[in-house]
């Protein structure tokens, strides 16, 4: 077993293992925590892919921007957590079974299925690629911009929407 | 910067500003109407300046030196595996002329509007849904891919809902509403079907990569699809032609149009004459070269053969309908239908060219019409009923003119109007090509020439027949000058087509202009499809009689003598039961909601009643009943054999179990409806791996 | 190296917890939470398959790109509609938003 392997398994089971604390967490707030640690997971197995960029933004954005912003929500509806409410609704085994058929179907399917990978190293200079890619008229330049139109309304819209009237 | 350069930013800009005049509206301005009318207005204006520069610029290159070389942009939009999806614009000549009169008649109705919703409680509103109209319209004219095209074909599809439902308080507005969307959305997915289809074929629905490589052509006529004695091109094209009939209400989807006659006067002559039907007609135009791919001679191809069929047949029975209406309107409506007929017809026989130029003389004399009726409504104090008018060639003169060049051209009276024109060169390749559809397609034209004059004669001549028409006054500038305007095209526009070999005036004007321009379009094909190689007498004679004997039977059954008030039509009185019959329109709309309506409603319930509540809460119910016959039973045992307290336990435990699957189907929350799709992902998933 | 597999079947597991969490959970925020789980899952498969098939062209990681923007847009619209139904109806519950229900 390589050390990349070994890796993969210690961020996996921190990613995984938080992400099961998270939907079994009793309070909203240790929910959010756990989801911090379970992005954290998810971040460390992107510097496995040769992603860093994206790790980075991992952190940045996810356990920066929106989980500061999730905790946000969970103190302005603080009254919530004060109700003793039983934190699933009816259906919960039924989900649960569902969700794990699902994942039986979706492994099943991935290990059965031939991938045709590639063992070349990512280049170097992934992320100049991307950047490039990301501006290039060719490429994706215009949903690029689309997409920052979209975080505008989203912004403007959620400012909308919570404003007291 | 080359001409070229600023022609094709030109073009790119068409679309946008009604666009941005329409967010504007909605977003900011939706309090000061002025405001509102005047930005509708100037976006509009600004679209019509740079389609005529387009235009007009392009006139100069000709229509030849344009299909070699057409105003082309495309942008990449998504690269998606190895496909790249473009979007992009072209101009080609039928495009040119399309966008010629998309923008005159949109400015003009542009305009009238502001008389003929002044007061209106939603007036902005109803300025950014017709400035959301003309983006539609302008932007699926120089689409230069199928997929761009159905785009603005489906923004065009939502404002027309929303514009026929614009005064909503009314039932009958908003059923026709939902009518013209469903109705028209029938032929829409038949439609997209075609698109996929063709894109699965070809890989790609670009009009220039399909339609002017001969290759990829040939490769689609020569494929078998799917169902057997088809070609892919035959079958795409029956396809697309499905879209045809929905949004230009040809039969059996016709029975949308005249419903959407609720919608405000200016959304009938914007639907109905300039932009959405004919966009439907301009569709199958745009894609002639594949629905006429694999023709021999006059032979048409399955596609063909349909359009033949449904348009002869539409264009004569639309007419009989309406010759017995008495809304002013919806004898437009009708008429309409079964001008669009003509064209479909036309194209189905291979007679490219008339189509077109039919669409685009009749663009502006039903724009004119409807605009002509408007302004008689308005006048008449929202009078709609052709039977309680009469008496107002007096009270609104300008109107009367008008609409009297409207009607005649629309009967095409010869020489004269525009109308006579395009009608007459349809019916001589006709003539020349398919003795049947010229039969049926004179028989139209005559009774079209009927109704139209039975209308100026009931709503223009005689004495007022009711108290509205009475005190019927001229309507402001605003409405007039658009119709004066609109009349212009309806008499003169007809001389850019006059055919060659046409005694006297052909030699005196001597070269069809229209003819040369937009029959570049197709390059080639034009010169392998059939036509009359010389001039014949006897179709223009036939459609001469036609047009005339027409018009001349209507003045004699209602114009010599008109109509007093409370007196019934005369045509009822000879006709009786038949009239009885055209009237209510052979009873279709009765038919579709005994044969369609009736039965989905029903289906629905039963759907409902027995499925949701019968089966579904059935099984549960049973579920639940057999887990409390088993505890019971259980329990029974039991209590003799052992103790009973875990066995009591377990029934109730089942039964609670049935009770809760039953919530989980039929709660309305969203969670659940979630976790019934997860349900069936799982259950195909199982079904894929298991026998796939 | 890490088999591709691998990553794909973790990324499955995280889908199916997020899924979980996104039917099970009472309130809304927990399923929004649910939901950032799913996405993240979803960026792991697209840069998976971008290191392992094609990792000289850069278009995983674009979508990948593309989701976080999406996902930050979620998140932000989302929450602002939990607070402003906490607001009006004192609740979070999602039990008892049913407003849409018929």
């Amino acid at each position: 077993m390589t050390v990349q392997q070994v890796l993969f398994f210690l961020f996996g089971a921190i990613a995984l293992g938080a992400a099961i604390g998270m939907v079994t967490a009793r309070k909203v707030f240790h929910a959010a925590l756990w989801m911090l640690l379970a992005f954290f997971g998810v971040a460390g197995l992107y510097v496995l892919l040769e992603a860093p960029f994206f790790a980075a933004a991992q952190l940045f954005v996810y356990m920066g921007a929106i989980g500061v912003l999730i905790i946000y929500a969970i103190m302005l509806t603080r009254g919530m957590m004060r109700q003793r409410l039983p934190r699933v609704n009816d259906q919960w085994w039924f989900a649960g079974l569902l969700a794990a058929a699902l994942l039986v179907v979706l492994a099943w399917l991935v290990w059965q299925h031939p991938w045709a990978t590639t063992t070349a190293a990512a280049p170097a200079d992934s992320l100049n690629r991307l950047g490039l890619t990301l501006v290039d008229p060719e490429g994706f330049a215009l949903p690029f911009e689309v997409a920052s139109v979209l975080l505008v309304m989203a912004l403007i819209g959620a400012v909308t929407i919570v404003r007291e009237r | 910067m080359t001409i070229r350069q600023l022609l094709e930013i030109l073009t790119v800009l068409i679309p946008l500003p009604p666009f941005l005049a329409f967010a504007f509206i909605v977003l900011f301005f939706n309090r000061w109407k002025r405001l509102s009318h005047s930005i509708a207005i100037g976006a509009m204006a600004l679209s019509f300046l740079m389609a005529q520069i387009v235009f007009w610029t392009v006139i100069g290159w000709g229509g030849e030196a344009l299909y070699e070389h057409p105003i082309a942009v495309q942008v990449p939009w998504l690269p998606s595996g190895d496909e790249v999806l473009s979007m992009g614009v072209m101009v080609d000549p039928l495009t040119a002329i399309t966008l010629f009169f998309v923008s005159i008649t949109c400015l003009a109705i542009f305009i009238y509007s502001v008389g003929y919703m002044h007061g209106d409680p939603r007036y902005s509103r109803f300025f950014a849904y017709i400035s959301l109209f003309a983006t539609g319209m302008l932007g699926l004219t120089v689409a230069d891919n199928l997929l761009m095209l159905f785009i603005f074909w489906e923004i065009m599809g939502l404002c027309s809902y929303l514009l026929i439902g614009f005064w909503f308080e009314k039932p009958s507005a908003y059923r026709a509403a939902i009518k013209a969307f469903l109705t028209t959305r029938i032929g829409d997915v038949i439609m997209l079907l075609g698109i996929a289809y063709l894109y699965s074929q070809t890989g790609t629905l670009s009009f220039a990569a399909i339609l002017r490589d001969e290759a990829v052509l040939h490769e689609l006529a020569v494929t078998p699809s799917v169902i057997s004695g088809l070609s892919v091109a035959a079958a795409v094209g029956l396809l697309l032609f499905a879209g045809t009939v929905g949004k230009s209400a040809q039969f059996p989807l016709h029975v949308w149009l005249p419903d959407a006659m609720e919608g405000p006067t200016p959304v009938s002559a914007m639907i109905h004459a300039a932009t959405m039907v004919s966009a439907g007609v301009y569709m199958v135009v745009r894609m002639f070269p594949l629905l006429a791919v694999g023709m021999e001679g006059a032979v048409g191809t399955p596609p063909m053969v349909a359009m033949a069929i449904i348009g002869s047949f539409t264009a004569f029975f639309a007419a009989t309908i309406a010759v017995a209406q008495d809304d002013i309107k919806r004898v437009l409506a009708y008429s309409t239908i079964s001008q669009l007929a003509y064209m479909v017809a036309a194209l189905g026989i291979g007679a490219y060219v008339a189509a077109a130029f039919h669409l685009v003389t009749h663009a502006f004399f039903k724009a004119l019409l409807f605009l002509g009726s408007g302004s008689v409504i308005i006048g008449a104090h929202h009078e709609q009923d052709m039977m309680e008018m009469g008496g107002l060639r007096k009270r609104m003169p300008v109107t009367f003119w008008t609409f009297l060049i409207g009607g005649f051209a629309l009967s095409g009276f010869p020489i004269l109007t525009a109308g006579f024109w395009s009608k007459d060169e349809i019916l001589a390749y006709a003539w020349h090509l398919n003795p049947v559809v010229f039969w049926v397609l004179a028989a139209g034209a005559l009774l079209t020439a009927f109704y139209t004059m039975r209308q100026i004669c009931l709503t223009f001549l005689g004495e007022p027949r009711g108290e509205h028409a009475e005190h019927a006054h001229e309507t402001p500038w605003v409405m007039t000058g658009p119709l004066v305007v609109l009349a212009l095209f309806a008499l003169f526009f007809g001389f850019v087509g006059v055919p060659e070999e046409f005694p006297v005036l052909g030699e005196l004007i001597g070269y069809n202009w229209f003819h040369h321009f937009v029959g570049a379009t197709v390059g080639e094909l034009l010169h392998h499809l059939p036509g009359p190689e010389s001039f014949n007498p006897v179709p223009l004679a036939i459609s001469v009689v036609a047009a005339l004997g027409g018009l001349t039977l209507g003045w004699l059954v209602y114009g010599r003598r008109p109509l007093k008030a409370g007196e019934t039509d005369p045509l009822a009185r000879w006709l009786g039961p038949v009239h009885t019959v055209l009237k209510n329109k052979y009873y279709i709309d009765e038919l579709y909601h005994f044969v369609f309506i009736r039965p989905t409603v029903w289906l629905a319930g039963a759907v409902f009643r027995w499925f949701d509540r019968g089966l579904i809460d059935g099984i549960l119910h049973g579920i639940a009943r057999l887990g409390e016959i088993l505890g019971i039973a259980n329990r029974w045992v039991h209590t003799y054999v052992i103790d009973g307290g875990v066995v009591d336990g377990s029934a109730k435990v089942v039964g609670a179990t049935g009770r809760e699957l039953r919530q989980v189907l039929q709660t309305g929350q969203v969670q659940h409806y979630l976790l019934q799709v997860l349900m069936f992902l799982c259950a195909f998933a199982l079904l894929y791996i298991l026998f796939f | 190296m890490v088999p591709l597999q691998w990553y794909l079947v973790l990324s499955a597991a995280l889908f199916c917890v997020g899924l979980y969490a996104v039917l099970a959970r009472r309130n809304a925020i927990s399923i929004l939470m649910g939901i950032e789980l799913m996405l993240n899952a979803v960026n792991i498969n697209l840069l998976a398959f971008w290191r392992y098939t094609q990792p000289e062209a850069a278009v995983g990681q674009a979508f990948a790109a593309f989701v976080y923007a999406v996902a930050a847009a979620e998140v932000a619209v989302g929450l602002a509609l939990i607070v402003s139904i906490y607001r009006n109806r004192e609740t979070v519950d999602v039990d008892e938003i049913n407003l849409l229900k018929w």
